[in-house]
């Protein structure tokens, strides 16, 4: 048989042209968003489809507040899917999958989500039924919108700051945390101790950046350091704050010793378990988020610690009381069949106060609005109270959302992880080449 | 040459035809859906801006450019993978050759000595990674705490970015047993005949390996480093594991990238690069383009292995 037959040929012309129509038809996005009614529907009906990342008791915690909304509206059954990240949440959403409210534990979606369609834009909604964005503080406000575009409302936060150790603050002749880096570098070097042969036995505080939650974007607030420009370009480099920062950290990790500073780290237990080194009490003094909390309680109950704002850099004390924010965030997908009722669900979720004071008392994160924050059905314990200040200090600094996610965030740190190993280029021109390499990402991404 | 078989008629051979073909629908459906589709579509959105939710936009050569000129990882990413292909496939293969040898000599209790050495490859690979990072903490493992009592001190292993990847090099020994126990099968194929003819004739130990063993495990062998490099070049899980679990902040589910590469993106692979750029950054498009490097890059590899062993088969060696 003739290998080119014109048959042949033709089939093989045909099965490329229906590919290559299937590449072009099938994965188009669906239809975006549509007119809303002019006035919120009196009673709701349907069926809600809600995605969120929870799971096992916090699970349960979010359904018991979904079990409210159905009680408060008979017509609208939730249709809870528990356990989907955020890699889920966009193919779902990518295939058309019935997704109506989708609830993510990262802000850094934000940028992607709004800009790409995947979360509706909520203007509309909220303009409607009037809203008040004032009731959330101006940093949160700041990481549920991109460009002006509203597509996500805040759930809870989490809010970063330093717990320490009572017991062996005091046996280091220490009564109060440390309120600057330079404090903090100080006492944590006063609070180490080492075995006969020189490894280190407790530390202090542990400056690697990597460690548990020591990122850029944890320590960017505590010298009021800046991310991105207004037209969305990389002002890491240009920004003295962030150089200021490292140097503390490179040289705090200097004084006690890359090598033994790593070899220590490595034998710490998990971030996420019973033996995080600060609940063992291996690190006297730690960066964490205000949900360790609920950890310890749950964990190490008889831990005597205290919590306080971060310190902040020594030239930049008129920031203490900030402190890193971020948090959950929630929208309503483009494909989204049923989209009052997903706002509705979306509103009750995120401005009820009664549905946010449940949620912060089992979830243990912080609420977003100001009537929450204040309410007395809130559960308070002297630790978590910090952590309610941060949230309202207007210190408080965040990331802000960008098309390409955290990416910009990993290739600061990329090069902020070898400049501590004392790999790095000189300073000035790493974070050159970081602002370089960030442009050019989010050129790629957001076109020229 | 002639042949003897006579024509079938037309007529029959027509439904026959028929049949051949819808029983082939199923497989054929499946590749052109699973193999076809996807392959093409990744040609095209390697073109193209896409965040996966939007419709793609055309930018040309752009991500290519990218890809070449100004990913600042890439090249690192592709440094490491090639090291895995480099390094890992070979000394997995003359490892797993080597104890299949002397597996093949054992005359006492060889049964014991097979399973023994097939018992790690039954282990899943993130338990053995675990396993590993545990083994080889180098504060708390027991591998540099009996290093220390003999006086050494032992190296930071997956905390180093020297020693992550030799790190990786002895788990993927430790568990060659799959590769291990094609060879054994292999070698005990060879007719013994061959052997005794090649005594006869007077060769030594090691003519008898290099002209005999050797010839008839070449398609094994072929197919050892086939598989082996294919394996390497998109290695991803136990790289993934082993940076997540030593970083020290192994979650489930949330912030994935943040972790991947861990020291100093020594452990960053291609495949998790790519990852990365697909699903944490969504630029499924700048991710397609990878993708498609990656598939010209295994298939040209495949290609030179395939035509240089060419000419090593059995038929030609002998």
């Amino acid at each position: 048989m003739n290998r080119h037959s014109p048959t042949r040929r033709t089939g093989f012309v045909l099965a490329m042209a229906a590919a290559v129509a299937l590449v072009a038809t099938g994965c188009s996005p669906a239809a975006t968003n549509s007119a809303i009614d002019a006035t919120a529907p009196a009673k709701l009906t349907g069926t809600v489809s809600f995605w969120h990342f929870f799971s096992d008791r916090e699970a349960k915690v979010v359904q018991s507040v979904v079990d409210d909304f159905e009680k408060a509206n008979p017509g609208v059954k939730v249709d809870v899917h528990s356990g989907q990240d955020d890699e889920k949440l966009q193919k779902a959403i990518a295939a058309g999958n019935s997704v109506d409210v989708g609830l993510s534990y990262s802000t850094d979606i934000v940028g992607n989500f709004c800009s790409s369609g995947a979360f509706r834009d909520l203007g509309p909604y909220i303009t409607r039924d009037k809203v008040d964005l004032t009731q959330f503080s101006r940093t949160v406000r700041s990481y549920t919108e991109y460009k002006g575009t509203r597509c996500s409302m805040p759930v809870l936060a989490d809010d970063y700051g330093l717990y320490y150790n009572k017991k062996l603050l005091a046996a280091a002749g220490y009564s109060e945390p440390p309120k600057t880096l330079g404090e903090l570098e100080k006492m944590a070097i006063a609070l180490t101790t080492y075995i006969a042969d020189g490894s280190i036995k407790t530390l202090g505080f542990n400056p690697m950046m990597g460690f548990y939650e020591n990122a850029a974007s944890h320590f960017g607030p505590l010298a009021g350091a800046t991310w991105l420009k207004k037209n969305g370009n990389s002002a890491i480099g240009g920004d003295p704050a962030w150089t200021e920062l490292m140097k503390w950290q490179k040289g705090f990790v200097d004084a006690i010793g890359y090598d033994k500073l790593n070899t220590f780290t490595s034998g710490l237990g998990q971030e996420f378990s019973a033996d995080n080194a600060f609940q063992t009490g291996q690190v006297a003094m730690n960066l964490d988020g205000e949900y360790r909390t609920a950890f310890i309680d749950d964990q190490t109950p008889n831990l005597e610690y205290g919590t306080a704002p971060l310190p902040t850099a020594d030239d930049h004390t008129a920031l203490y009381g900030g402190g890193y924010i971020t948090g959950n965030i929630a929208g309503i997908s483009k494909g989204a069949k049923n989209p009052e009722a997903a706002w509705a669900l979306l509103k009750y979720l995120t401005t009820d106060t009664g549905a946010i004071v449940k949620l912060s008392n089992g979830l243990k994160n912080v609420p977003t609005t100001s009537a929450a924050l204040s309410s007395p059905d809130l559960e308070v314990t002297p630790q978590f109270k910090t952590f309610l200040d941060i949230a309202a200090n207007e210190h408080s600094g965040t990331t802000p959302p960008s098309p390409v996610g955290a990416g910009y965030q990993q290739s600061f740190e990329d090069y902020w992880h070898k400049y501590q190993s004392g790999s790095g280029s000189g300073l000035a021109a790493g974070l050159a080449k970081v602002d370089k390499d960030i442009d050019a990402s989010i050129a790629l991404t957001a076109g020229p | 040459m002639t042949t003897t078989t006579a024509a079938r008629p037309a007529v029959r051979r027509r439904p026959r035809r028929w049949a051949v073909l819808g029983m082939l629908a199923p497989a054929i459906l499946g590749l052109l859906i699973f193999f076809v589709y996807p392959l093409i579509a990744s040609v095209y959105y390697s073109f193209t801006r896409f965040d996966l939710v939007s419709a793609p936009q055309w930018i040309g050569l752009r991500n290519y450019v990218y890809l070449f000129t100004q990913d600042p990882n890439v090249w690192q990413a592709a440094g490491n993978t090639l090291w895995f292909v480099g390094i890992l496939v070979p000394v997995r293969i003359v490892t797993a050759l080597g104890v299949a040898w002397l597996l093949v000599r054992a005359k006492k209790a060889s049964g014991f000595w097979r399973t023994l050495f097939y018992l790690p490859a039954l282990v899943p690979p993130v338990a053995a990674v675990v396993a590993f990072v545990f083994l080889f903490n180098p504060g708390t493992g027991p591998v540099n705490l009996i290093l220390k009592a003999v006086g050494i001190h032992g190296p930071l292993w997956f905390n180093d970015p020297a020693w992550s990847k030799p790190s990786l090099l002895l788990l993927g020994v430790w568990v060659l047993g799959d590769v291990m126990i094609i060879f054994l099968a292999s070698l005990l194929d060879v007719p013994q005949e061959l052997y005794e003819a090649a005594s006869l004739d007077g060769a030594k130990s090691w003519q008898k390996g290099w002209y005999v063993t050797l010839p008839a495990i070449v398609p094994v062998l072929v197919f050892s480093v086939v598989t082996g490099v294919i394996a390497a070049l998109q290695y991803f899980t136990e790289a993934a594991v082993a940076s997540s679990v030593a970083s020290g902040r192994a979650t489930v589910g949330e912030g994935g990238g943040a972790t991947l590469g861990y020291p100093d993106n020594s452990l960053l692979t291609y495949t998790e690069w790519l990852y990365v750029r697909g699903f944490s950054n969504y630029q499924l498009g700048y991710a397609s383009a990878l993708a498609v490097v990656l598939f010209v890059v295994a298939s040209v590899v495949l290609l030179v292995l395939l035509r240089r062993v060419r000419a090593f088969t059995p038929e030609e060696a002998s």
